[in-house]
């Protein structure tokens, strides 16, 4: 392997990546979110998406779900860096349990009119999203779905005359009766 | 409405700092005032339990604090104030943090009010040491304190050991508020590390461990973090079953070095035989090391031919850099000790005659070789006479950073742990001044030595001041090459021979610095005349700055170069130009 002098070794890995969907449950306290937002910048780890709020008020609990890519390795790291947090209760591979759901929500803005205008309605309507505004040049429309549902009607509305986006990031639950 | 006056559990913040150091059996403290921590400092001024160290720079208090809890097991302590006092101790937390040194950092803030006005000495400290600590707190409220504070020595102590700090601002200081002793509810319900290991993994481990035809024990510094016990059942775990065994730079004494089976320390700069055994064994117990990037060498050829066994307490340390087969969370001491009972009751010692005959051949390579002068002094010369004039002395060892903390490594042979207090992750030139100060305030009796570099000593060199007002009979034995020597011989061997900036051209006269703190200088040239000099130094009964003059450009070897593999070492007697140039060849840098 032909590298350049150094003190460090410098590696090629190949592992292909995967995408996980984490969710993370915390003590709710003063930053807390900059702790883990910080470990995955820290460590150069990617943040495709990142949901938080508050689950259990009485109890102090925040629940945090990170989508996330990296090679195997790189998943498993980030869990266990993540549980060994002081106020991280659970780290939950929501897809390596295979069980899961992921949802995210987005509302999506169209100025049109005419033709243009029609089609984004009848479109919206197949993708099962909302009207929450209308003006007569423009929609506000909102969809909820998994991500690349999202994607797809966010393609579909740009030659439409596609204005903004806005986009909760992915929420995930498991399937089935058991809790996390 | 009661009357809380003779309630003796409502204080002032400052008073519930000191009171809660005393709880948590703290003797002794390094630190600075500043305006945000004065209601602490008289606390501290009208008790005496609580000793406090003045230092002359903050982050000389964090790597004396540091010095501290490696040689004693316990918690270090450091109290610095606000702003520069904060961030002036970002360095010491990182090295604690990355060597897994327990610590309590109390840092002053301005007052609650003025928290983001940008006041003046504010910083935010909590964000930025937030990825240097272990966990942090901002107390905002007086009757938070005590519980996190008594968290705070819980976190720093329990589980893989690390720093923490806890900001709190002058007004929480100045407030009333109720104290309570320590007590479990304190310590957050997410934070619970595991000690014991899991029985199956265990069995699988001694089952490896017993099928060995070419095993090694590769230990670390979790050995000696982990405590007494662990270092007892590791010496016991080699003699059951014969296994040779090395060790990182953080785990040297855990086994002594006078020991039949010991190798040497292994990676970069380690021994061949340890190295090479390493390389070509074919089960590895790995007992509280992390297979960093100084170890492990080229991971793709690390170790091709074995299965591992990997005993962690974190378990982000399992598969990090190396993928492992047996990996065991918990504690060293619990798994060792499940381990040698497995072992003992349905195992026994593996027949390895022959891979003993391999490591002996490997050992005649005699890897530490180097040729003794009788014009200069050789460094590694310089470290034997050191370790043979001290030894059977009650002696505790620092280094700063460089080619004198790889030869204090190599030459010096540590047979107890806690001896040998060393900046490992971070490699911090400047730690071993101040760390040396630290083991003098815990071990007031015994002889305390920094072995040093010319260049790293002057980056804390102002705690001399402390050593003498405190009468801390440190030794500072500086091999000066004038150089920056591990800089300039990867120039040497990298970057053509261009030594850029690495050599110190305005070095002072140590033997007037010592004199003008108030200590004592000894400069040393000959060959002949080192020995009497180093007794001298033992001898004199206060600071002390050893000006040890050593050849100019002795590298240090044996060494990995970078990108290669455990079994491709560049061996002392191999590194002449050509070699060497052949041995880093790849690199488009080097010319």
């Amino acid at each position: 392997m032909n590298q350049p002098a150094s003190a460090y070794f410098i590696e090629e890995r190949h592992d292909p990546n995967e995408t996980h969907t984490l969710a993370v449950l915390v003590q709710n306290e003063p930053g807390v979110l900059a702790r883990v937002i910080g470990l995955f910048s820290g460590r150069g780890y990617n943040i495709e998406s990142l949901t938080v709020s508050e689950t259990e008020a009485q109890k102090h609990l925040s629940r945090i779900t990170i989508v996330t890519t990296g090679t195997p390795m790189v998943i498993a790291q980030i869990k266990n860096q993540l549980d060994r947090m002081i106020p991280v209760y659970q780290v939950v591979d929501m897809t390596q349990t295979r069980r899961s759901i992921e949802r995210e929500l987005a509302m999506v803005k169209v100025r049109g009119q005419g033709e243009h205008r029609v089609e984004a309605l009848r479109l919206a309507d197949a993708f099962r999203a909302r009207v929450i505004d209308a003006t007569t040049e423009s929609f506000v429309f909102e969809i909820t779905g998994n991500t690349d549902k999202i994607n797809q009607f966010i393609d579909l509305m740009r030659p439409l005359g596609l204005v903004e986006v806005s986009r909760t990031g992915v929420a995930a639950i498991g399937r089935g009766p058991e809790g996390m | 409405m009661t009357d809380k006056s003779h309630d003796p559990n409502q204080m002032t913040g400052a008073a519930m700092i000191v009171r809660a150091l005393i709880d948590h059996g703290v003797t002794d403290i390094f630190g600075y005032p500043g305006g945000a921590v004065l209601p602490i400092y008289d606390e501290i001024f009208q008790q005496s339990e609580v000793q406090h160290i003045l230092v002359r720079h903050e982050q000389g208090a964090g790597h004396a604090a540091e010095g501290y809890a490696r040689s004693t097991g316990k918690p270090g302590v450091a109290l610095v104030t606000s702003g520069p006092g904060a961030t002036n101790m970002v360095t010491p937390l990182t090295d604690a943090l990355m060597d897994s040194i327990p610590l309590v950092c109390i840092s002053g803030q301005v007052p609650t009010h003025l928290i983001g006005n940008d006041a003046f000495q504010e910083c935010d400290t909590v964000g930025i040491t937030r990825p240097c600590t272990k966990h942090n707190w901002l107390v905002r409220d007086v009757n938070d304190l005590a519980k996190v504070l008594h968290e705070a020595f819980y976190v720093a102590t329990t589980g893989r050991p690390g720093p923490v700090l806890v900001d709190v601002p002058k007004d929480v200081q100045f407030a009333t508020g109720t104290y309570h002793p320590p007590r479990k509810s304190d310590v957050h319900r997410s934070y619970a590390p595991r000690v014991k290991g899991d029985a199956s993994q265990i069995r699988k481990a001694v089952s490896l461990l017993a099928g060995a035809k070419r095993p090694v024990i590769y230990s670390g510094g979790g050995v000696i973090n982990s405590g007494p016990e662990a270092t007892r059942l590791l010496r016991e775990l080699v003699e059951v079953t014969g296994f040779p065994i090395t060790s990182t730079l953080m785990g040297l004494g855990a086994y002594p070095a006078s020991g039949k089976n010991w190798l040497g320390m292994l990676g970069m700069h380690g021994t061949y035989e340890a190295n090479m055994t390493m390389h070509d064994c074919d089960v590895m117990l790995c007992v509280g090391a992390r297979f960093d990037d100084r170890i492990t060498g080229r991971v793709d050829a690390f170790s091709p031919g074995s299965k591992k066994i990997h005993i962690d307490i974190d378990p982000s340390s399992i598969n990090k850099n190396i993928r492992v087969d047996v990996p065991i969370i918990g504690d060293c001491a619990n798994i060792l000790g499940d381990i040698l009972q497995v072992f003992k009751a349905e195992a026994k010692k593996p027949d390895i005659k022959s891979w003993w005959q391999q490591i002996a051949q490997w050992r005649a390579r005699n890897s530490l070789y180097y040729k003794k002068s009788n014009e200069v002094i050789l460094p590694q010369h310089a470290i034997q006479s050191l370790f043979e004039a001290t030894r059977g002395k009650d002696t505790y060892i620092t280094t700063e950073v460089g080619q004198h903390q790889m030869w204090a490594a190599q030459f010096y042979g540590f047979d107890e742990p806690h001896r040998w207090m060393t900046s490992g992750g971070l490699g911090t030139m400047g730690y071993g001044l101040p760390a040396a100060v630290g083991v003098q305030v815990a071990h007031p009796d015994s002889l305390v030595i920094d072995i040093a570099g010319d260049a790293s000593v002057q980056m804390t060199m102002q705690e001399m001041s402390t050593a003498v007002q405190y009468e801390l009979p440190i030794k500072i034995f500086i091999l000066n090459n004038q150089y920056m020597g591990m800089v300039r011989q990867w120039q040497q061997l990298l970057h053509g021979n261009r030594l850029s900036h690495s050599y110190s051209e305005a070095l002072p006269d140590f033997v007037k610095l010592a004199e003008a703190y108030g200590a004592v200088g000894l400069q040393v040239h000959k060959p002949g005349d080192l020995d009497g000099a180093i007794k001298e130094m033992i001898s004199v009964k206060r600071p002390v700055l050893f000006d040890c003059r050593v050849a100019a450009l002795e590298n240090c070897f044996p060494m990995i170069p970078s990108g290669k593999a455990h079994n491709e070492m560049l061996l002392p007697e191999q590194a002449n130009d050509e070699a060497t140039a052949k041995a880093f060849a790849g690199g488009k840098a080097l010319v």
